[in-house]
């Protein structure tokens, strides 16, 4: 028979496979092989040196800079010291409680984040109103049998942590008040909070932090002293309010009009129609906002430095000028650089996800 | 269900004013100013109370007294005799050299970066993903760090520079020759400024005629002629009026020559680094932005590809990118203050530093120093908004 079908021969070997990916990723054009075959280069003599310090002629073993010898990284430095870097000066007996805090809130933490699991709302509530006063009694201490730990022994990881929560904790409901003011109808309301926001978000950081530091105690009557850590809190949360307040400011304005007329309509007043209808929507709007300002607050938390607050930077950075450490001030910058990534990276790679989570049916725009 | 609609609201009978929207919002918005007076009034009452204390004098007179410190870089005249004004205006100089030089490395880096990002070579595009994930996510002032206490601070020693086109790099920065102009110069700026004029009236014209005859006119290649070849034919003419000023290893440092101060290298790159990583991401979402169909369109009227770039992608996609672009310039401006980490003296560090703790004006330095980032958010903020205006789509 001549009109019989033939069997469905296979793709050319060229296209498909290995080779079929390299031609089309890689060599698709001379041009682009050229590039290729450059870049490949530049690579090999870039990474190859960077892979051997940081692995294969790196020392990791060991108590003292006598045991780096081998010309690698000397990991012995960040070892040593690993503690520290951690919990800053608290007291060793005691670093059980940052560890508690610390676990309890990563729990809690995944329990809202985790899917389907019950009760989000509790603990929502939990984690944001009463967390916050557990996680000081132990951390501060001097309540119930716990040692009082003053808050300029506080250091390292833990401290950037705790600046950092407890930054984007408090800004929250400051930045919701923030946010429906400068969406209120009341003139004065409107134009106080619009200047709250476009003042602090036109500063840096660290003028803020200054100011914390320099003007904060004129500020106060005389009898009234802030502790370093808690000026530095106030300043990072005058601040933070304000890109808060517009990150929910782009969730309200998400909410369709609709709901604001629904709400109308049924006869809620403002702040039931807030309460029950915009804020339960637009939050959840936020969350990847609210993710990305946190990232952009972890980062900016390592300005304390220059108020002189011990956080993972500063701490070691002043490990670095140990007399018995000297010379090993890039060990101590990879370390900081990497742990640093991975909270930013991991949660930045979680809003994305959220983003793409919050995005369905709406059109075919990728 | 029949509602008895008079029943919530009585005719004739008056709302008691709590229960009136619009005075109980001027009730509530009056409770707020007298708050916000009273908190304020509370406050300068405190500081006054304070610096009386402290035997600090308010007000702005400091600014004419003698500041007796030195700085290291300063683009104006400027010594221990100075006034505390003066170190305000190095300081502020400072900062714009900063941002100023962080903008121009960090848009090319972040161009080249956001693009690359889209090649089709994998490699690349993988290649600038990478840089893009990794120097984003790690913080400013570690880059700062890095750059100056890990890579400059292990540099040498000024004997042992190291040494290359007549230019020193060592542990008190990079020491190169400066060009100094002799008399007859100015011909050559002259030359600059007329070609410039003649490219601006000179793209005009090409337009124009394009527009009428749909010749296309070479325009990038003369407005290049015109603009640097001009000048370098006066140049030559003119028996180049111009000499280098080379760097010379006298005691322990160089004299001569200009030299870049390793806090400003430092301080440079790691904006540069860091603000690129941002721009780049920018610039993708830019490009990606522009619709598909447009460039589908553009290929189907046979306009070749690098037209295509420049003349249908290009200006669309900077719509969508300016904004945003704006504002990591912005952020790069605020982010140089991290200059006080390392010594640069810019504005936080010389004048919210030095002069501060010399004086303890806390009140009135940090109240200027704020004004100043507060005056450039408000100037791009101001841009931005003309910007858009002029850029939105006209819709039917």
């Amino acid at each position: 028979m001549i009109n019989e079908q033939q069997p469905t021969l296979p793709a050319p070997a060229s296209t498909i496979g290995l080779v079929g990916w390299l031609r089309t990723n890689l060599f698709n054009t001379p041009m682009n092989s050229i590039a290729t075959i450059v870049m490949l280069y530049l690579c090999y003599l870039w990474l190859t040196p960077i892979f051997d310090w940081v692995f294969i002629s790196a020392d990791w073993a060991g108590t003292t800079r006598e045991s780096c010898t081998s010309g690698g990284a000397c990991w012995v430095f960040i070892t040593q010291r690993i503690d520290q870097f951690m919990y800053g000066f608290y007291p060793a007996d005691e670093t059980w409680r940052l560890n508690v805090t610390f676990f309890a809130f990563v729990a809690l933490i995944a329990w809202l984040i985790w899917p389907n699991l019950p009760k989000k709302g509790l603990v929502a509530a939990f984690t944001l109103l009463i967390f916050p006063f557990i996680a000081f009694v132990l951390l501060s201490g001097g309540y119930f049998g716990l040692e009082h730990v003053e808050t300029h022994k506080w250091g390292g990881l833990s401290l950037t942590l705790v600046l950092a929560v407890v930054g984007i904790v408090a800004a929250l409901p400051l930045g919701i008040l923030l946010a429906l003011g400068r969406r209120s109808e009341m003139p004065i309301v409107r134009a106080m909070s619009v200047a709250y926001i476009e003042i602090w978000r036109g500063v840096p950081l660290i003028t803020v932090l200054f100011m914390a530091s320099v003007m904060l105690p004129l500020f106060l009557p005389e009898d009234m002293h802030f502790d370093k850590l808690l000026r530095a809190l106030i300043g990072i949360t005058m601040f933070q309010t304000a890109y808060m307040a517009e990150v929910i400011r782009g969730g309200l304005q998400a909410i369709p009009k609709g709901q604001y007329e629904a709400a109308d309509a049924l006869g809620l007043g403002y702040w039931q129609k807030m309460v029950m209808i915009i804020l339960p929507q637009a939050l959840k709007l936020m969350i990847p906002g609210v993710v990305n300002t946190f990232i952009a607050l972890f980062k900016d938390t390592s300005l304390v430095l220059i108020i002189g607050l011990f956080d993972l930077l500063a701490i070691v950075q002043a490990a670095q000028n140990d007399p018995k450490w000297i010379g090993y001030a890039t060990e101590g910058y990879v370390f900081v650089a990497f742990v640093f990534w991975i909270f930013c990276f991991g949660m930045s790679r979680y809003s994305q996800h959220l983003e793409k989570m919050l995005h369905t049916g709406h059109g075919s725009r990728a | 269900m029949p509602t008895d609609l008079s029943r919530s609201a009585p005719p004739g009978e008056k709302t008691r004013f709590w229960n009136d929207p619009a005075k109980r919002a001027l009730l509530f918005q009056v409770l707020l100013i007298g708050a916000i007076l009273l908190f304020a009034g509370t406050l300068i009452s405190n500081t006054l109370n304070n610096l009386e204390q402290r035997g600090i004098t308010t007000g702005f007179d400091f600014l004419s007294q003698k500041a007796g410190f030195g700085i290291p870089l300063t683009l104006i005249e400027y010594n221990e005799a100075s006034t505390y004004g003066a170190t305000f205006w190095v300081g502020l100089l400072n900062t714009l050299l900063v941002s100023v030089l962080g903008i121009i490395a960090a848009t090319f880096l972040g161009f080249v970066m956001g693009v690359a990002r889209l090649s089709d070579n994998w490699l690349i595009a993988k290649l600038s993903s990478v840089y893009i994930e990794i120097f984003r996510n790690i913080p400013l002032l570690l880059q700062i760090f890095f750059w100056y206490f890990a890579v400059l601070r292990t540099l040498p020693s000024p004997r042992q520079s190291i040494e290359f086109m007549s230019s020193f790099l060592n542990i008190r920065g990079l020491s190169m020759p400066a060009p100094v102009a002799e008399s007859g110069f100015n011909l050559v700026i002259g030359a600059f400024v007329i070609g410039i004029v003649l490219t601006f009236v000179m793209s005009r014209w090409a337009h124009k005629r394009q527009d009428q005859t749909g010749q296309i006119f070479p325009m990038f290649w003369a407005g290049l002629g015109l603009i640097i070849g001009l000048p370098l034919v006066i140049f030559m003419l003119a028996g180049m009026p111009m000499h280098l000023d080379y760097p010379v290893l006298k005691g322990f440092n160089f004299r001569g020559g200009m030299t870049l101060i390793p806090e400003l290298v430092a301080l440079w790159l790691a904006l540069t680094i860091y603000t690129a990583a941002f721009i780049a991401e920018t610039v993708r979402a830019g490009i990606l932005a522009v619709p598909k169909g447009q460039l589908e369109a553009a290929f189907a009227l046979g306009l070749p590809k690098v037209r295509t770039l420049r003349l249908i992608v290009i200006p669309q996609a900077m719509r969508v990118i300016i904004p945003p672009l704006t504002s990591q310039y912005l952020n790069l401006a605020k982010n140089s203050s991290l200059a006080a980490a390392v010594a640069y003296p810019d504005l936080v560090a010389v004048f919210a530093g030095t002069t501060l703790n010399q004086t303890g004006q806390a009140v009135e330095i940090m109240s200027m120093t704020m004004a100043v980032y507060l005056t450039m958010s408000i100037l791009t903020s101001v841009f931005m908004n003309w910007y858009n205006k002029r850029m939105s789509l006209i819709e039917r």
